[in-house]
């Protein structure tokens, strides 16, 4: 059963509570000048965001098929059967591509480090695998942000939604988001006024790019075929002529006795 | 070489790599947030432009190899081996700049072993692998030569066909991968540049690169090596040129209007200007290409081949840096180093290509040994290369 986080702004009361739990959970340092920060880095994989008394949080969406596990040349990344979308630190070569090819712009570099890595949530994947709630939804004081079943937790989102129809913008996000993401999302504003894209295709993106690379092995096999094909005639045609040219060489009188 | 012009070029080589290797200490010393104007919003920058604009113009390797071997279009055959020289080189500088832009790069055999057949960039680093393997071979028989190691070229020469053929396909792969690339983005990468069709135009345009550098080469080998080329050749692959680059810019019109991206030509935009540059430095050589007097005189063609080749390069940077930024939401500019680093692979190519063509038999084909021209059988039409 896959697992999901689901954050409910509403419920959201800004004590960053869960800024300062998934800090402890990866070994970050956390103090008030990390707290007042409003944007992920490599240092802080979680941020809640505050607009007024409007709040959202971000953190990785743990994509269902996520871009970054797709383009990882190495497989560094990899989604878990459980949810969490997981990165091997030992796998890394620090091409970066993850970075530019994740739709949320989630994964971070450690560019001041001689030799980096690249740094994000992984949804707490050794807890989730224990059973074990995300570190961030065991804190929270008011359940804005739950772990559960991520059926279980759409269904819910979904009721809320209809239970309460003037405090939520009708949308889940993370819902069908390239493909569905593991990290569910409840506003009561409009998600763009958090930055986050509301133009993303409901297909995941790596299709976009698995079909081009579906093509390759039919490539080398015609093109194998092909240009062995072209080179059989071309080559042909000149041993042919060479032999012409030799034959003339040796006399016109042999030519014609053979013929 | 007693040219003054030669000097000034050899100033300049040598100011660049100089400056280069300080940068690439400089890189390694303090590490990539010090030397590039890098960051979370913008992980790739003009280093990846550098790649990605270095293979399109290697793509003369596998043009030419492909035209002299497989189609048997043997006039051409003089300019094969300066061709594969500069695509080894390309490659070469593609690799380097690679380890350089990587965060480890003593993990950089890892995708050869850790296999994502589902990356794009894992399908580039076996491609690169192997390409740049298939180039030191095709190009192994100039110093063999040179070093007059019989065994070893006949050798080369059995199992030369299969060789070209694996880099041609090798090569295809590669180009329109570098495309692929970008294919992930459909939000990040500005839509006049962002296309399904990006493998596609990414080769073709390496088709057209390969053509443009096989024209610049030869001038250049002309002028500063006086190792010229029969002119008719290079009036041939100026015709070549100027029917690629049309076919070129027929389909990305296409695509444009396939994706009702027309609208975009005319707003008053940073990407819009920069995209014109690229299509103007690209429509250029293609209309003069197509007037007859242009082909009388070598300096002219040298010229349109010149605006072709920084119009690829325009195109590479467009999609690696201009096209990027909007989405990131800031403007990128290389800080020094990177920018040193990038001019100082440059001028290493150059240096490198000069001294191989000074001291290694590139440019002579009318030996009786020489394995990149020749295939086992025997080809009367060797004796006057370039004439039909």
């Amino acid at each position: 059963m896959s697992k999901a986080i689901l954050y409910d702004a509403t419920m959201c009361i800004d004590c960053k509570l869960c800024e300062k739990a998934c800090a402890e959970r990866n070994g970050l340092p956390y103090d008030d000048k990390v707290a007042a920060e409003q944007k992920q880095s490599e240092h802080k994989f979680t941020v809640v965001m505050s607009q007024g008394d409007k709040f959202m949080r971000r953190m990785c969406m743990n994509c269902n098929d996520p871009a970054c596990a797709s383009v990882c040349p190495v497989g560094a990344l990899r989604k878990t059967a459980e949810g969490p979308v997981t990165y091997d630190g030992s796998r890394c070569i620090g091409c970066r591509y993850c970075m530019v090819a994740c739709p949320f712009s989630v994964p971070k570099y450690e560019w001041n480090k001689i030799l980096p890595l690249v740094r994000k949530c992984d949804m707490c994947a050794d807890r989730v695998a224990k059973g074990q709630p995300t570190a961030c939804a065991a804190i929270c004081p008011t359940g804005a942000t739950k772990f559960g079943d991520r059926d279980a937790l759409i269904a819910e989102a979904k009721n809320r939604i209809a239970s309460n129809r003037e405090q939520y913008v009708d949308h889940i996000y993370g819902l069908n988001e390239v493909g569905g993401t593991s990290v569910l999302l409840l506003s009561s504003v409009p998600f763009e006024q958090f930055g986050y894209k509301t133009n993303l295709s409901v297909e995941p993106v790596p299709v976009l790019t698995y079909r081009a690379l579906s093509h390759v092995p039919d490539v080398v096999v015609l093109g194998t075929v092909l240009m062995g094909g072209i080179c059989w005639i071309t080559n042909r045609r000149a041993e042919v002529a060479a032999a012409e040219t030799a034959e003339k060489e040796a006399g016109v009188d042999k030519k014609r006795e053979r013929r | 070489m007693r040219m003054p012009k030669w000097s000034f070029w050899k100033v300049a080589s040598a100011v660049c790599l100089i400056g280069g290797l300080y940068a690439v200490i400089f890189r390694f010393a303090f590490g990539l947030g010090a030397s590039t104007n890098l960051n979370d919003a913008f992980p790739w920058g003009i280093w990846i432009g550098f790649k990605l604009f270095a293979v399109a113009l290697s793509a003369g390797g596998f043009t030419i190899a492909g035209a002299v071997h497989i189609f048997n279009v043997r006039r051409y055959r003089p300019i094969l081996r300066p061709m594969v020289l500069s695509a080894f080189l390309g490659y070469s500088m593609f690799v380097i700049s690679l380890l350089i832009d990587l965060g480890r790069p003593y993990r950089i055999w890892h995708p050869l072993v850790m296999w994502n057949p589902h990356s794009v960039m894992f399908e580039i680093a076996w491609c690169v692998t192997l390409y740049t393997t298939v180039l030191f071979l095709e190009f192994l028989p100039a110093v063999f030569e040179k070093l007059e190691w019989k065994k070893p070229l006949d050798l080369l020469h059995r199992a030369f066909i299969p060789v070209v053929i694996a880099g041609v396909i090798l090569s295809t792969l590669h180009q329109s991968s570098l495309g692929s690339l970008y294919l992930i983005v459909p939000e990040k990468l500005y839509p006049l540049w962002y296309s399904p069709m990006e493998p596609v135009f990414f080769f073709l345009s390496a088709l057209c690169a390969g053509v443009a550098m096989a024209i610049f080469a030869s001038w250049h080998s002309s002028r500063s090596l006086g190792k010229e080329l029969e002119f008719s050749l290079v009036v041939g692959l100026g015709r070549v040129l100027a029917v690629l680059l049309a076919v070129y810019l027929t389909v990305r019109a296409l695509d444009l209007e396939h994706r009702d991206a027309f609208g975009l030509l005319a707003l008053p935009r940073r990407e819009t200007y920069f995209f014109w540059l690229e299509i103007a430095l690209l429509a250029a050589p293609m209309v003069l290409l197509f007037q007859q007097e242009f082909h009388k005189s070598a300096t002219w063609l040298y010229f349109c081949s010149v605006l072709a080749l920084l119009g690829f390069v325009t195109n590479r940077l467009n999609v690696a840096i201009t096209g990027m930024e909007a989405s990131a939401g800031l403007r990128y500019f290389p800080k020094r180093e990177e920018l040193a680093i990038t001019l100082g692979l440059v001028a290493l190519a150059f240096t490198l290509f000069w001294l191989a063509v000074k001291y290694l038999p590139i440019y002579e084909t009318e030996g009786t040994s020489t394995a990149m021209a020749e295939i086992p059988s025997a080809n009367p039409v060797r004796v006057r290369h370039g004439q039909t």
